[in-house]
């Protein structure tokens, strides 16, 4: 569940950058688009090279020593006490919320108290601590924005995805219908029931669809994959991008991310 | 009028699957639920409207927990209020000694129907098959009840029993059953209903009803109803039984006030229901109304099991409101007679497992997005998506850290799946592995399988990046 009261800490001059398996193998381009939205507000990412998977695939499997062991080899990428980011609600959510309890009453619990309490959903990240000021460079377009679960539930963010692009003043965010019903996507969900799953992922399409905006953000890979996969599967004409990457071309026209 | 059929509660995951497959593919039952859902959900909002509805949650948990907190004393302080009040108490250790009393009961009075209040504990027991073997009769009389009883079914929503349906099924049911004319008019198929009911109201020997809260500081039985048949059925009949499982104990009075108003907002968008029953024991000597034998019969039922460990233990915070039903999109699309289980949705998720045992409910807590949608909205705050985790664990029995529990723990764990998992955890604790094996995939992302089970048959495949996240911040950083 969300914070009653969540705490922002002063902009750091240093943030670490957890990617997650997802955007790491996925979309990488997301990941970029984030550090190099960090980079602007001035900030030195940094990103430890040994990271690799929150854990939350066998957590929410029921499989905890597994998903333990893997969260474990997390731990010691943090050393610094700089924020930690994470370009994702879900795996956010994960260390956030789920890492003290997973190390309750070991000799971790300690340290992953710590990294739950500095780890930060990045586009939380971005408008809460960066304060960041989005300067609109492109076209005038339309866009329907999808809020994975964990972002609105599990870190109480439904509001900060509207609002950052609310700063681009060529972008007209229209709301589909049920904005705040789930995609369907719920990690292994999708593999162990496929029909109702696959029953939820129709809906949603067919209601960021009917908004009639052609295109759809979200703030985690998860969703990305299973709204904007069923849509191709289908030859709906809706397509998806991570918020970070759009924000990002938005602000950067031309450039893209290449690097 | 005895026609429900026994509902086998123990089903299997397949079976599960099955029925959510048949579910999905019925457009009358998509309609039904979404339809009905779509509104509960407005309406809930709008009648928490100008309420802090967080400080009220918040006072409604712990009202729920200090109950909890107290149970063996609270029940103890209950029992010697009720008995004070005349009231007879029965203590069960599950449904079928719940049923064995209420049947000796009717017995002893020579009792030959019976006309019920809406009761969940009592479905849990599957009452009314149990008196039918033993030629009483039990007539439903709330609404919804009736009208899945008269269709041999079980309640869909623990509610709104017969959500399920539309105007158009229920008229022809009543016709069929009933000989009620055919009609879309709500008002005139109510009216008819009513009418066959109050005959047997007047005629029952007993009224069995479920209990909202007991109060154990004054022994007070609390009933919340709209139709008046939950008055009727603890008035009327000379003799009074009502069922409550032993969680529905609050410490004071004062207690039900907040839970009330969390109750009938949550459940179906009222600020308040239509009757409001505090029961304090049978008919005394100058009053003119009233049964004139009380009984209450406290349920465990597989409760105090969880009672021992403070995480489950949470479980039995709700009040029975229905809204995480309401709100849960796998609900929505599948309804509840897919559960197969007497409480359906995330409620019946959690709860179930401790009724049946994990092993018979095996295929519960993975029926979930996690969305979250059922805690947020839970007047208790009950941890739903947290208690489907735990419960996901205890079902493969995978945490060596916190052994599992639960009866029936274990029996969804398979080694083919736990050795995956092995495996996946064994390379992603090794970064070196991870960065080898991711870098791999992407350069032979072309010979990625096009199909990817259940995943693509709804979807393309995600789709491996050309160089991963790592190898790019790598070279940037040479």
């Amino acid at each position: 569940m969300a914070d009653l009261i969540k705490v922002y800490p002063p902009k750091p001059s240093h943030v670490y950058f957890y990617a997650t398996c997802l955007v790491d193998m996925f979309y990488p381009d997301a990941g970029m688009a984030g550090i190099q939205l960090l980079e602007r507000e001035g900030i030195r990412v940094i990103f430890p090279e040994d990271q690799t998977c929150c854990g939350q695939p066998a957590y929410t499997s029921g499989y905890h020593d597994d998903a333990r062991a893997v969260a474990r080899a997390q731990l010691d990428l943090f050393p610094e006490d700089w924020p930690i980011v994470v370009p994702s609600g879900s795996c956010g959510g994960m260390m956030r919320k789920h890492y003290p309890g997973l190390f309750k009453h070991t000799d971790q619990e300690t340290k992953a108290a710590g990294i739950a309490a500095r780890t930060w959903e990045l586009t939380d990240f971005l408008l809460n601590v960066c304060h960041i000021r989005l300067e609109d460079l492109g076209e005038p377009t339309n866009v329907a924005m999808h809020t994975s679960c964990s972002a609105r539930r599990e870190m109480g963010i439904a509001e900060v995805g509207p609002r950052l692009i609310g700063q681009l003043n060529n972008v007209n965010l229209i709301e589909q219908v049920r904005a705040e019903e789930c995609c369907g996507f719920g990690g292994t969900f999708a593999v162990r029931h496929p029909e109702i799953s696959g029953a939820m992922v129709s809906e949603k399409v067919d209601t960021l669809t009917d908004t009639g905006a052609g295109a759809f953000v979200t703030t985690d890979c998860g969703c990305l994959m299973n709204i904007a996969g069923f849509a191709e599967k289908n030859q709906k004409p809706l397509s998806g991008q991570h918020i970070l990457s759009f924000l990002w071309e938005r602000t950067n026209p031309g450039q893209g991310d290449k690097s | 009028m005895n026609q429900t059929t026994r509902t086998p509660q123990h089903i299997d995951v397949r079976e599960f699957h099955s029925r959510a497959r048949t579910a999905i593919a019925d457009p009358k039952i998509r309609k039904n639920f979404r339809k009905a859902m779509d509104g509960l959900i407005v309406k809930r909002k709008d009648a928490f409207e100008g309420w802090d509805l967080e400080a009220l949650r918040e006072l409604g948990a712990n009202i729920r927990l200090r109950a909890l907190a107290d149970l063996p004393d609270l029940l103890e302080q209950l029992e010697k209020k009720l008995t004070d009040n005349g009231v007879n108490v029965h203590w069960a250790i599950d449904g079928d000694e719940a049923c064995r009393i209420i049947r000796d009961i009717c017995v002893a009075r020579n009792a030959k129907t019976v006309i019920k209040g809406k009761s969940m504990v009592t479905e849990e027991m599957e009452l009314n098959h149990y008196l039918a073997d033993h030629d009483i009769e039990a007539l439903e009389s709330d609404l919804g009840e009736y009208i899945v009883q008269l269709a041999s079914e079980t309640p869909s929503h623990i509610i709104m029993p017969a959500i399920h349906k539309n105007t158009g099924e229920i008229s022809e049911l009543m016709y069929e059953k009933t000989g009620t004319d055919l009609s879309n008019d709500v008002e005139y198929l109510t009216a008819s209903a009513r009418q066959q009911l109050r005959e047997k109201f007047m005629n029952a020997d007993v009224g069995v009803s479920g209990v909202n809260f007991a109060v154990a500081e004054t022994g007070t039985l609390c009933l919340v109803e709209n139709e008046g048949n939950g008055r009727m059925t603890t008035t009327v009949p000379p003799c009074h039984i009502a069922v409550t499982g032993i969680e529905k104990v609050v410490g004071y009075l004062e207690d039900v006030a907040p839970l009330l108003a969390l109750l009938t907002r949550s459940a179906t968008g009222q600020h308040i229901t239509t009757y409001f029953n505090m029961i304090s024991g049978s008919r005394k000597p100058d009053e003119l109304d009233g049964p004139e034998e009380v009984h209450v019969v406290l349920v465990d039922n597989g409760r105090s099991s969880i009672y021992q460990d403070d995480e489950l233990l949470d479980t039995l915070r709700c009040i029975r409101c229905g809204a995480c039903m309401n709100h849960c999109p796998v609900y929505t699309r599948v309804g509840g007679h897919t559960y197969g289980t007497t409480y359906p949705g995330p409620i019946g998720k959690i709860l179930m497992p401790h009724l049946i045992g994990l092993d018979e409910g095996r295929h519960l807590p993975s029926a979930s997005s996690l969305c979250g949608a059922c805690g947020e909205v839970c007047p208790v705050k009950i941890p739903i998506p947290d208690l489907l985790v735990r419960l996901r664990q205890e079902s493969v029995d995978g945490d060596k850290l916190n052994p599992a529990k639960v009866r029936g723990h274990g029996a969804k764990r398979n080694a083919l799946e736990a050795l995956v998992w092995k495996g996946w955890s064994w390379m992603h604790a090794r970064p070196g592995a991870y960065r080898f094996g991711t870098t791999v995939a992407s350069r032979l992302r072309k010979l990625q399988p096009g199909k990817l089970g259940g995943w693509t048959r709804y979807r393309t495949a995600p789709k491996l990046a050309a160089r991963t996240l790592h190898e790019r911040m790598k070279e940037r950083s040479q």
